[in-house]
């Protein structure tokens, strides 16, 4: 810690003699999940400290406590974060309630031009009302719910000939959602290597946003829609429509028959374990995971492939990634907008993707050789191309609470049927959009 | 009270030295002792309570800054005792609190009763058995966790020994009719050992004469633990099944860490709950005459409770 | 119990009676041992199937706690060699120690804000308790009611006024604000207890003092205090343990800085997934602690846990 802190100033003294002219080195600190890539991020830091002179701090939260922790300093106008990765969903309430600094001006000064950035991104990290050219952040993390697999027990001809009998198909990556259960369900039980494994892990946890983001995985491709027509918050007859009413019934069969025992309440982490530890066949999760799980000494390397989420009425893929923005109650603006950027830069970016963050630059993602850097680059831009949020709202947190006890109700506790859970959601988001004064 | 030696004393003495006694009055120094602990004590707790009240009538919500707050009347209590989902919390939380008091009565009096019994080394293994009670209930509901896993927990896997039942076959925390009783467990694994306190001071003060009596009145061993014991440990009972159905209806770190209310909302206790819809959804408003209905119920309960305990001391 | 009494239990009586609690002890210390023993496995060994119960001892879970750690290239390890056993234990998953966690810090504000809060609980209870004990106050036994009353208020209740109070003055996730608020849930115990123990010393000597010449003041510190050390002691300890263990005003309160351990250690995770190891290694060192104190309390307990209603 010591030793850090004097190579900071020794570094802050070369560089105020060199750029004389910038302001007086300050201390930031940049709050995001506790995760890989955040770890890369600090890796790549270290590049802007020796640079600007400014010492980085990191506060970095594991993911169940994230939202709670980040909102709750946002809410309560602390001066913890000069900078904030948050997720995608607050950038509503950010804006609408003052947190974040608005960056237009900055964008236009600095001649950072949004355009330089993939546009799915662009719409879901920074901009708010949704669409329109406000910005509120810099998309920092492109990120969608994707999915790995034992590529050597899909390449075991015993597996694949077991396989053949029992289904009639050959073993692959699955095309649809329907196939992605078929795969799921006959490794479900199965002994391998004298091991009983299971199927796949997927979402289900409930306190936070778990199995949310584990069902519209299946509800997307159906083609769940949030609204009739966007902005108009008229939901009957879309949030409840018989394709997503079947895409929660998937779901749920998904859940019962072939999931490993105990994944009741299961997010990110106990995904990564069930994989890791060798317990299932496939796993879902973000891509942001997918270096780390590449790099993995026991199911990485060979024995790992990744696959996009299959489509089945269309291909949609979950939104997950943040933007980075800069925190109003900030004392310290100046210098976390001089990080953004530095930030924004090309090179930067390249090396943000070679440490295993997830550019969201088109220099990084339209580069030819971008496909082939990394196995799951490809399934990347294809996940990004159709990629869908939640709700944005500033009131998302109240709706998505409303979806993890509908969903989870229904799930998990096998309580009611699919459409009466997705009525119930249909209430649940109407008073609150009444609340809201939007209805 | 002290004074009237005190006067005395001061009466006796000629006036200067009267002063040095008392140095300030005996008034004074009372309020100077008195006043910061009553000062503290309202600015964090009952002006909360009372801004608590004043919220309670409204629709502000504490993320949003500058958005306008209108009075609504009672508008958020109807909502709230309408509210279907919010009836089925408060069944959880009774069946929480009539299981964990149950069990804990029932095993804590028993080890009461059999420490009693004064053996060697009674005080020594009555210390090990408090320590439990004693922990970070957050912590606790974290490690249990770790011993309800399916497979890789130590609950399992011992239930498994003794039944024969695949370790992985259950999910104290997953299953719809068994998270209910895994908090129960906990809970009873924690808090017996209070109930156990209090039931030991009960059972030490009854004394040995009235038992001598019984024998000479040759009553039988049944009769005099029915008619003896029963009823003189009654009262510190009651004390003990209050506060635990206080702290209870309270509970929240325990339960959060264990099951975090899942699954589905079969372990959602109110005061899980209520921290849901005032610091995740914001309502502000609404959570506050949650609280109040809250608050006014164990208070109300609690009140009925002491009328009853009052009345079994006084027999 | 007299030696002679009628029903003075059998040796028979005492010896299936002390078997009984000794087994339920030795049942209910179970899962404390197991979690303690968790603390030295491996990851692997902590989440194997059967639980193991005879395994080979590490301190990994140890050196995950206190540190944090990254993955390193094959290249950049062969480079540079371990610098310390921990470091050698990181290096069998390709990671190096890039510096402490945050459980060090965590751990600390614990310490500051328990001992912090029970000094002052402490202190404004003693005050309190002594004018309780020998002033007549007037509505005394309705003040005193009022100061318990506010203990069986469920902390949510107010919890949402405090966050907004604190937000405006800008205690929130600080140590005083924090301390205050430890304080003020604390002192109801604190007086209750210490009246308790200040009843109990006799009136005669402070007048004996006051006729020597003492002041009151002088009366209260010199001839009270050391009387009734033993119960400021107990009461101390009692409202430590209460802070030590809070966790709902901290989960709501605090963030990075004034954050207490018990928000903090079950968040402890590894690279992907829980660290169980870490975690157990994180408790066994928040719980030592209690548990020592449990043991130099035994006398008081009873009287501490019913907030002096019951005495023994």
């Amino acid at each position: 810690m010591k030793t850090k802190r004097t190579a900071a100033i020794v570094a802050a003294l070369t560089a105020s003699v060199s750029l004389p002219s910038l302001a007086a080195a300050e201390d930031l600190t940049l709050c995001w999940a506790a995760w890989d890539p955040a770890n890369a991020l600090v890796e790549l830091s270290k590049e802007f400290e020796a640079q600007s002179g400014h010492t980085m701090n990191f506060e970095f939260v594991p993911w169940p406590n994230f939202a709670d922790r980040m909102l709750n300093e946002l809410n309560s106008g602390g001066k913890l974060c000069d900078l904030l990765i948050g997720d995608s969903q607050w950038i509503g309430g950010g804006a609408e309630n003052g947190h974040y600094v608005k960056l237009n001006d900055f964008f236009d000064a600095e001649g950072i031009s949004m355009d330089d950035f993939a546009p799915a991104t662009v719409y879901a990290y920074s901009t708010w009302p949704k669409g329109t050219p406000n910005y509120y952040a810099l998309p920092a993390m492109g990120d969608a719910n994707g999915w790995f697999y034992r590529a050597d027990w899909f390449a075991d001809p015993e597996i694949q000939a077991a396989y053949k009998e029992a289904t009639g198909e050959d073993l692959r990556e699955p095309q649809s959602q329907k196939e992605l259960l078929q795969i799921a369900q006959f490794f479900q039980g199965r002994e391998i290597d004298g091991k009983t494994v299971y199927g796949a892990a997927i979402f289900t946890e409930r306190g936070s946003e778990g199995i949310t983001m584990g069902v519209t995985s299946a509800l997307y491709p159906w083609g769940f829609k949030y609204e009739n027509t966007p902005g108009s918050y008229d939901m009957e007859g879309a949030v409840n429509s018989p394709e997503a009413v079947e895409a929660l019934e998937f779901y749920k069969e998904f859940y019962e028959t072939a999931t490993p025992p105990g994944y009741t309440n299961s997010y990110m982490g106990e995904s990564l374990d069930a994989f890791k530890s060798g317990q299932v066949a496939m796993a879902m999760n973000w891509f942001a995971f997918f270096p780390g799980l590449y790099a993995d000494p026991a199911t990485g390397g060979d024995k790992i492939d990744f696959f996009v989420n299959p489509p089945q009425n269309q291909a949609a893929s979950t939104l997950g990634g943040q933007g980075i923005s800069v925190v109003a109650y900030s004392d310290k603006q100046d210098a976390a907008l001089e990080y953004i950027k530095w930030f924004a830069q090309p090179d930067v970016q390249a090396k943000w993707w070679e440490l295993g963050g997830y550019s969201a630059h088109n220099s990084v993602l339209q580069d030819p050789g971008f496909v082939d850097s990394q196995p799951f680059a490809g399934d990347f831009l294809e996940a990004m191309d159709a990629v869908q949020d939640f709700w944005q709202e500033p009131a998302y947190a109240e709706l998505l609470l409303a979806m993890q006890k509908r969903i989870h109700d229904y799930v998990v506790a096998d309580q009611g049927t699919a459409q009466e859970a997705l009525d119930k959601l249909i209430e649940d988001w109407t008073e609150t959009f009444e609340d809201e004064g939007k209805l | 009270m002290s004074d009237g030696t005190m006067d005395r004393v001061a009466k006796a003495t000629p006036r200067r030295v009267a002063r040095k006694i008392r140095g300030l009055s005996d008034r004074a120094i009372a309020w100077i002792f008195v006043a910061p602990t009553i000062f503290l004590l309202l600015a964090i707790n009952i002006f909360p309570l009372i801004w608590t009240i004043q919220l309670s009538f409204t629709n502000y919500r504490a993320n949003r800054i500058g958005r306008e707050v209108k009075n609504i009347g009672f508008r958020n209590y109807e909502r709230i005792l309408t509210d279907s989902d919010i009836w089925l919390n408060m069944q959880a939380t009774a069946h929480f609190l009539f299981w964990t008091i149950f069990f804990q009565v029932l095993i804590g009096f028993t080890l009461a009763y059999l420490i009693n019994k004064n053996f060697r080394g009674s005080p020594f293994w009555t210390t090990v058995i408090v320590l439990p009670m004693m922990l970070s209930p957050a912590v606790v509901g974290n490690f249990w966790k770790f011993l309800y896993q399916p497979q890789i927990g130590l609950f399992n896997y011992i239930v498994s020994f003794f039944t024969g039942k695949d370790p992985s076959s259950f999910e104290m925390l997953g299953q719809v009719n068994l998270a209910p009783w895994s908090i129960v467990i906990v809970d009873t694994w924690m808090w017996t050992p209070f109930v156990m306190l209090i039931c030991l001071a009960g059972l030490r003060s009854i004394p040995d004469y009235i038992y001598e009596a019984a024998e000479i009145d040759r009553a039988s061993k049944l009769r005099q633990f029915f008619t003896i014991t029963i009823p003189m440990v009654l009262p510190f009972l009651m004390l003990a099944v209050l506060f635990r159905g206080i702290e209870n209806f309270k509970m929240f770190d325990l339960v959060v860490q264990l099951t975090g209310g899942g699954p589905g909302s079969t372990t959602e206790l109110t005061s899980i709950n209520l921290k849901r819809e005032a610091f995740e959804k914001w309502r502000t408003g609404y959570a506050s005459a949650y609280a109040i209905i809250l608050f006014v119920t164990v208070f109300g309960l609690a009140s009925i409770y002491v009328k009853a305990l009052n009345k079994v001391k006084e027999r | 119990m007299s030696a002679h009494a009628i029903n003075a239990p059998t040796n028979r009586q005492k010896w299936v009676a002390g078997t009984l609690v000794i087994v339920y002890a030795l049942v209910t210390m179970i899962p404390l041992a197991w979690i303690m023993l968790t603390g030295f496995k491996s990851p692997a060994d902590a989440i194997s199937y059967p639980p193991k119960v005879v395994f080979e001892p590490t301190l990994e879970g140890y050196v995950n706690l206190f540190t944090t750690r990254t993955r390193q290239t094959q290249e950049f390890l062969d480079a540079n060699p371990p610098e310390n056993w921990a470091d050698e234990i990181v290096r069998q998953y390709d990671m190096v120690i890039v510096g402490p966690s945050k459980f060090g810090e965590r751990f600390l504000n614990s310490v500051i804000i328990g001992f912090g809060s029970t000094f002052l609980s402490v202190f404004l209870g003693t005050l309190a308790a002594y004018a309780f004990s020998r002033f007549k106050i007037p509505l005394a036994d309705d003040l005193l009611f009022f100061i318990l009353s506010t203990r069986m208020m469920p902390p949510i209740a107010v919890a949402i006024p405090i966050f907004l109070m604190y937000r405006n003055l800008g205690l929130s996730d600080t140590h005083l604000g924090m301390i205050l608020l430890y304080t003020a849930v604390n002192i109801s115990l604190a007086v209750w207890l210490l009246k308790g123990f200040i009843d109990e010393i006799p009136r005669e000597y402070e007048e004996a003092a006051l006729i020597d010449g003492y002041t009151r003041f002088q009366a209260f510190y010199k001839v009270v205090l050391p009387q009734a050390a033993t119960g400021i002691a107990s009461t101390a300890i009692f409202c430590l343990i209460f802070a030590w263990n809070e966790y709902a005003f901290a989960v709501l309160l605090t963030t990075a800085n004034a954050q207490t351990a018990p928000p903090f250690i079950p968040t402890i995770i590894g690279i992907g997934g829980l660290d169980w190891p870490a975690i157990a290694a994180g408790v066994t060192i928040f719980l030592l602690p209690v548990m020592i104190f449990t043991i130099l309390l035994r006398k008081h307990l009873l009287r501490g846990i019913t907030f002096g209603a019951v005495r023994k």
